[in-house]
């Protein structure tokens, strides 16, 4: 980025005495930076260690396991964001990425020779659709969205057990094709990892770039502010649950290819471990600040810690208490770089007379 | 009242007729007339709860009136939301910062209305530039890229204003700008709003201090209890005229500090430093003495005042209170060594806004109305009563949320708050901060009455006439260093601001 030229001439001409912000990348963007910084090195030392301990661990075949295994969550978190920074929450994305996947195993049960992107473009609309029942419940019952989310993870998780009732589908079941999709690799990269790269890289990009994009920060960082400013408050946070919606019902269809076998059971109890990822990511559950890269980071090393506990057999119990310590570390740390900031920008009160 | 003032062809350019709103059985604005024309400042005075933020709310679609009619250039007006005003070309700064603490300062200003380049991107760069203009423009020093987090209440408020004056607005509304800025800013905003005026744009102008009011305004609304009063031009009236008509009845002298017995030192503070905000600040405050401090906006006044109480660290020096030491970056051991600090934000730091006026009036005595850890209601009833009566609240009923209380009436809470610790070192940042007339008189006269009582009180205020009025000594700081002390009979308007723009002599 140019960062550095336009803005010289303009301030050579104020009058500045000191000179604050000439790091022209702004404060508040390194700060992201540090955030998402301090993930890759903490995910880097969890690979170093493991594979000290454990050669394997870096071998081709588990490599790709745990792009595979982080595919998933990966998508979620990302859409969870969407939503956290509105100071909102999506409760419900485990229960749509079960029912979703359901949908798409029944779809091709019952029309078998559906091609696999028209069963893509159907799940992903299904997921939309129950975004679309969360945000209208939101904005018609004016009550907080943990509550009503709350309420549709039994809902949507019903509807998946009435119509399962105790079926299951088998991958037998499903065409080669979209089975394919999900185990297939380029370069040796798995195409669903892929596909979660390309949406953390389009919400990122959004979320930075785009005035509706920061808007999503605006309203979550001072609801009343952004309603005063005339920000489409309530149109927004719709659209955002829709978002969320969209991209569980894109992950239940991977979840669908990837497992093939699926009961109404698929996803149960998913979405603590998506706001969990997302947290660690340093996206603040009161919402205002962190990206979508921060999230998918979050979502990564969640998924390796899992695997690197295996690896290291490790008892699964720890894993969950490792998890807790890394939520705890990750709000710690939050914490001291807003100290920080605060520290260095109560240190520059610098006013020209 | 219709009166062609030099400058303006006879039309108005927004026209306010017969508004009218209540907020349950408060009513809040009664048939209210209001006619800006372009090319003139008009102010709009009234006492605390007289209903002049409502009608800039309305005027900004964030409330709908119940009654009444708007007309803009003469077709009629109707705002669905803000940003239907913002569309009609009307800017709105609120009383109460609107500013998003995560994200920049460039972003508050500019949001929903970013520059953009190729593919609708946010050009960040040029917004940073534009931003840095709007700064230069009025003279100020603020980070464009750093976090509104953590800005004081005078940067906020001049963020407020460089986000209004950036929309090249036909109809600017200012809800008290000035009540954190000392007269070096509020000169520079006046210019600003006089070349907006001169190109034709109607600015509206709510202030408590009058001078200002006379400064800036060709015209002068009075509003009282909701209703309107009167419209005049500004060479027609008096001071003395517009406060008679805002309160209803004439108010004595503004500003009676009395002479009280000075009595031992209460507060001192040696070498204070604080690295990059203030260095080796030193000065003691006597029981019976009101002590000011005043200096431009940015001076570190408030950090001095927050690093006393203990809210921030110092780095250096040392705080004693009666002669014993005071830990530092301790609140709670400050409050128990007897000392309030009434701070300058009260949003942030000063009022749980949800919570209800009583609670809030009571807030910082809890423990001493609490019996075997119990809370006693009617004894907080009690207190709350006899301290929102002393500072004339103006509320509904004591159990009303703080959120629902004029911007000047949540001032008097803040105050009451403290006050009810009976404090023997009572610092106060900006104690008259939207406080109107009538109240800011009895508010000194309780200063003044606190120092007969023996307090030691040391008061920051960017309004010189207050500081003028009260303070037996002033302290005048600059860059984070006491410049000057001036004795009472020495301190007037040119010394101060000589010291406080760091000309002069260092005491
Ligand atoms: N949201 C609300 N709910 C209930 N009452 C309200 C609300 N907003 C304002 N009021 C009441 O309306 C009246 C007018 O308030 P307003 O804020 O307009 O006064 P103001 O003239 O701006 O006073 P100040 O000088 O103190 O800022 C007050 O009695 C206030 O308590
Ligand atoms: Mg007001």
């Amino acid at each position: 980025m140019s960062l550095t030229d336009a803005g010289a001439p303009e301030r050579a001409a104020g009058n500045a005495p000191s000179d604050p912000g000439r790091q022209r990348r702004g404060l508040t963007e390194r700060l992201l930076a540090v955030r998402e910084l301090s993930l890759l090195i903490a995910l880097g030392l969890l690979v170093l260690v493991t594979t000290v301990r454990n050669d394997r661990f870096l071998s081709g075949q588990s490599v790709k396991d745990l792009l595979l295994g982080c595919a998933i969550l990966v998508i979620l978190a990302v859409g969870q964001t969407l939503v956290i920074i509105t100071r909102n929450v999506d409760l419900s994305v485990g229960s749509i990425l079960g029912l979703v996947a359901f949908a798409t195993g029944s779809l091709f049960l019952s029309a078998p020779g559906t091609p696999w992107p028209v069963a893509l473009v159907v799940g992903v609309a299904l997921g939309a659709l129950c975004g679309a029942v969360n945000g209208g419940l939101i904005a018609v019952a004016r009550v907080p969205a943990l509550v009503i989310t709350l309420g549709t993870l039994y809902a949507f998780r019903g509807i998946d057990y009435y119509w399962a009732s105790g079926s299951q589908i088998n991958a037998a079941d499903m065409p080669p094709s979209f089975l394919r999709l999900g185990n297939q690799t380029v370069l040796g990269v798995p195409v669903l990892f892929l596909v979660a790269l390309v949406v953390v890289a389009v919400v990122g990009f959004y979320l930075r770039s785009y005035r509706s994009g920061r808007e999503l920060y605006a309203i979550g960082s001072e609801p009343a502010a952004a309603r005063l400013s005339g920000i489409p408050v309530g149109r927004r946070v719709f659209a955002v649950f829709v978002a969320s919606g969209a991209f569980a019902g894109l992950a239940g269809v991977l979840y669908a290819a990837r497992f093939g076998t699926l009961d109404a059971a698929a996803g149960t109890g998913l979405e603590l471990q998506v706001v969990a990822a997302a947290v660690v990511g340093g996206v603040a559950i009161f919402g205002g600040s962190g990206s979508a890269y921060g999230a998918a980071l979050g979502a990564v090393l969640l998924t390796t810690i899992g695997s690197s506990l295996a690896v290291l057999r490790i008892d699964p119990f720890w894993q969950q208490a490792v998890v807790g310590a890394l939520i705890l570390a990750a709000i710690g740390l939050d914490r001291v770089l807003a100290l920080r900031v605060a520290a260095r920008l109560r240190g520059r009160s610098a006013h020209g007379a | 009242m219709t009166a062609d003032a030099p400058g303006t062809d006879g039309a108005p350019l927004l026209v306010l007729d017969g508004v009218t709103k209540s907020f349950g059985a408060v009513a809040a604005l009664r048939g209210v007339h209001l006619a800006l024309h372009s090319g003139e400042a008009h102010a709009l005075v009234g006492e605390n709860g007289a209903g002049k933020s409502t009608l800039v709310k309305i005027l900004a679609g964030a409330h709908a009136p119940d009654a009444g009619a708007m007309t803009l250039d003469g077709q009629p007006l109707r705002l669905r939301g803000p940003a239907d005003a913002r569309a009609a070309g009307i800017a709105v700064i609120y009383q109460e910062p609107t500013l998003f603490p995560d994200l920049s300062v460039a972003e508050n200003i500019f949001m929903g209305r970013q520059p953009l380049r190729g593919l609708r991107r946010i050009d960040t760069t040029a917004m940073n530039r534009d931003a840095e203009r709007l700064f230069q423009r009025l003279g100020v020093r603020i980070d464009p890229t750093r976090p509104a987090r953590g800005l004081s209440i005078a940067d906020q408020q001049l963020v407020e204003i460089a986000k209004a004056i950036s929309f090249d607005a036909r109809v600017l509304v200012m809800d008290e700008p000035t009540a954190a800025l000392s007269g070096v800013e509020v000169e520079r905003l006046f210019a600003v709003a006089r070349s907006l005026c001169e190109h034709g744009a109607a600015v509206l102008f709510i202030s408590h201090r009058f001078n200002e009011v006379f400064d800036l305004c060709h015209r002068v609304t009075v509003l009282r209890d909701g209703a309107w009063v009167s419209s005049d031009r500004a060479t027609d009236l008096t001071v003395d005229e517009v406060v008679r008509r805002m309160v209803g009845r004439d108010v004595a002298s503004l500003y009676p500090k009395q002479d009280a017995e000075l009595r031992d030192t209460l507060l001192e503070v040696r070498g204070l430093t604080r690295a990059g905000v203030f260095t080796d600040v030193s000065f003691s405050v006597r029981g019976g003495e009101i002590v000011a401090l005043a200096g431009l906006v940015g001076a570190g006044r408030s950090e001095v005042a927050r690093a006393v109480f203990g809210v921030d660290r110092y780095d250096a020096g040392e705080v004693l209170v009666a002669g014993r030491a005071v830990p530092a970056g301790n609140p709670g051991r400050a409050i128990a060594a007897g000392m309030a600090l009434v701070p300058e934000d009260r949003r942030q730091q000063g009022l749980v806004m949800e919570l209800s006026v009583e609670r809030n009036a009571t807030l910082a005595r809890r423990r001493a109305l609490s019996r075997l850890g119990l809370l006693l209601g009617a004894a907080e009833r009690a207190e709350a009563r006899h301290w929102t009566r002393r500072l004339q609240v103006k509320t509904s009923r004591l159990g009303a949320p703080v959120a629902t209380l004029s911007g000047g009436n949540q001032q008097k809470v803040v105050l009451a708050k403290w006050l009810a610790t009976e404090p023997r070192v009572l610092i106060i940042d900006e104690p008259t901060r939207g406080i109107d007339v009538g109240t800011k008189s009895e508010v000194h006269r309780l200063l003044s009455e606190l120092a007969g009582e023996g307090l030691a009180i040391l008061m920051i205020s960017s309004e010189l006439p207050e500081v003028l009025g009260m303070a037996d000594r002033v302290l005048v700081m600059h860059e984070g260093r006491l410049v000057r002390e001036l004795p009472r009979d020495e301190a007037d308007e040119t010394s101060i601001m000589f010291a406080a723009t760091g000309q002069g002599a260092t005491a």
